[in-house]
Parts: structure tokens; sequence; C-alpha cells
């Protein structure tokens, strides 16, 4: 949308270097930085036992975890809204999609019937009655 | 651009919006990235077995008991500075500096060996003191995602050796060049999977 390719001007796709992105030093360091701090913090806190609630540790873990594996997206994968035309984004953001229901969905489903079962005793079920 | 296509039917040409051609000299890349998305599902599966099966210990070691997290502090640390060496590597790929390239791939190389190396360390080890993938519920899940990543790593490592073969034979041909570019997004990749392994299954698991 910001970068209309002007008529009759193919991307110039296939000359190596101009179509894809290679990254920067600055950008794998940057992402190295940023990819080592966001492991040492959650490292610390569940190593170190720093809160006592445990449900906040999990939360922050997995949260940091999330930026983290954007920083990786983007200063590693360089995936932007103009790699392959748009494509990669385009795949990316469909498996995005597809993951959370699959991951949400089937964590719902099978936390609930975990927690709806019949509690069972451990032993035949027909004497049990 | 707009581009335009023939329906089925055979009617008028449908019109299409694209702002850019679709790729169709370069299209390895697209194709990998692809495939990357698709060994998403694999893990999200395997991710969501854990997530479901992670707290069903059978009366076996739970993951507080068995896993290792030092030893995995080690592992994170030797898969994450292998990816950014993999990074250095592609930049010296863009300079065709060929013999710099091949050394920081032998560094990213050795660093994941050492990551496999220690992982079937840790996997040899539980399974010794009889917390193997047969043990409960748990440890299958843990067994089946782990190890997944760790077989993508290995055949990772096997790819990196027979490309470096190849970039020492035949130098940074077009055909190299794209096969290092698919390798560096499988190996970039493979690191973030494992971010999700170290946070959700290690740390997250032991405090479950």
């Amino acid at each position: 949308m910001s970068h209309p390719t002007p008529p009759g001007h193919a991307a110039p796709a296939g000359h190596g270097d101009d179509a894809v992105h290679h990254g920067t030093l600055r950008g794998y360091l940057t992402g190295f930085v940023l990819a080592a701090i966001l492991t040492i913090i959650p490292f610390w806190l569940v190593m170190g036992h720093v809160l006592d609630n445990r449900w906040l540790t999990i939360s922050i873990v997995l949260a940091l975890a999330v930026v983290q594996i954007l920083v990786h997206i983007i200063y590693f994968l360089h995936l932007d809204a103009h790699s392959e035309g748009g494509w990669n984004l385009m795949a990316f953001i469909f498996t995005v999609v597809l993951v959370v229901i699959v991951l949400g969905a089937s964590i719902w489903v099978m936390y609930n019937e975990n927690a709806n079962m019949m509690p069972m005793p451990m032993q035949h079920p027909y004497q049990s009655k | 651009m707009n581009t335009t296509a023939v329906d089925n039917a055979g009617n008028a040409p449908s019109r299409f919006l694209c702002h850019e051609e679709p790729p169709a000299h370069n299209g390895t890349l697209l194709g990998f990235w692809i495939y990357l998305m698709s060994d998403c599902f694999i893990f999200a599966s395997l991710f969501a077995c854990y997530a479901v099966l992670g707290t069903s210990t059978a009366g076996g070691p739970s993951a507080a008991e068995v896993l290792d997290l030092p030893g995995l502090a080690v592992n994170t640390a030797l898969l994450l500075v292998s990816s950014v060496t993999f990074g250095f590597a592609m930049l010296e790929m863009a300079r065709r500096n060929k013999g710099a390239m091949l050394a920081w791939l032998a560094v990213a190389g050795l660093l994941a060996v050492g990551f496999v190396t220690l992982e079937i360390h840790e996997f040899a080890g539980m399974i010794a003191e009889g917390a193997g993938p047969g043990r409960s519920a748990f440890l299958s899940s843990f067994f089946t995602l782990v190890g997944t990543h760790g077989l993508h790593v290995s055949v990772g490592i096997l790819w990196l050796v027979v490309l470096m073969v190849q970039l020492g034979k035949f130098g940074l041909t077009e055909a190299n060049i794209r096969r290092l570019q698919c390798l560096s997004m499988f190996w970039h990749f493979l690191d973030l999977v494992w971010v999700g392994v170290f946070s959700y299954v290690y740390l997250a698991g032991v405090l479950r």
C-alpha cells in the first residue's frame, strides 16, 4: 500500500541481494542482545524463586517468550510486510491464527474435560457401585 | 499492480489487486517459508499434548523433579549463539566472503552439535534414573516434543555439513546461495521453537 510498484516494473526478484533481505550486523546484534535479555529474565525469575506467586511467574515467563519470538521473527527471520511480496507475512498470520485456534481450543476443551471428569477410584469400575 | 486472470467458468476475467508482483523467480524461499509454517503445526500440536498431559505423572516423577534447569540454560545459550553466528555467516555470504562464511557456519554447526550432545546426555540421564518416555503421559509428551525439536536440529546439522561441502566445492553459486538462505531460515526457526520449549516445557513446567 505504501510501496506501489509502478506499472510495467516487476519487483527485481532473482537478483540475489536486491530481492532478499540478509539483515545487517547491527540487526543481528540487536536481536541477540534483546533475545539474551528476554532469556535471562525468565531464568532468573524461575531459578531464583523471585516471586512467591507461581501463576504470576508463569504468566510473565510466557509473555516474555511471546516477545522473544517476535524479536526472533523480526531480527533473525527478517519477516516484514515486503518479504516475498508480502506473502511471507500472509502465510505467517494465517499460521498464527490457526495455531491459536488449535492450541487454545485443545487446551480449553481438554482442561474442561479433565476438570469435569467423574473422580475415578483406582479399582475395577464395576465394583465401585 | 493489477493482474488479471480468467476464472474457471471462462467468463469475464476477474481482477485481483496486487501491489507487488507475486514472486515468480525466487519462489523457493516462499515455499520453504510455507514449509516452516506447516512445521509450526507439528510443534503446536506437540505443545498442545504437553499442555494437556504435562501434569499427568501417573505417580512418577514430575517436571520439577526431573528437569535440569542449569543444563537448560547452557543449551539455550548454545542455540541462541548458534543462531546469531549463522546470521554472521549470511552477512559474509552477502559480501561474497567465502572463507569467513564457512568459518562462521562451522562455528554455528559446532554450537548446534554441542546442543544436541547435551540434550542426548540429559535424555540418557533421565532414562537411566527411570524417567524414560514410557513412565508417564507427562514424560511421553515431554520426550516427543523436545525429541522432535532435537531431531530437527540434528537434521539441520546434517544439512549444514552437506551444504558446507557443496559450498567448498562449487562456491557461492546461485543455487548454493538459495540453499543457504533456506537453511538460515530453518536454523533461526528452530531457535524460535526452542524459545517456546524452554519457556513453556521447562520453566513453566517446573512451576506447574
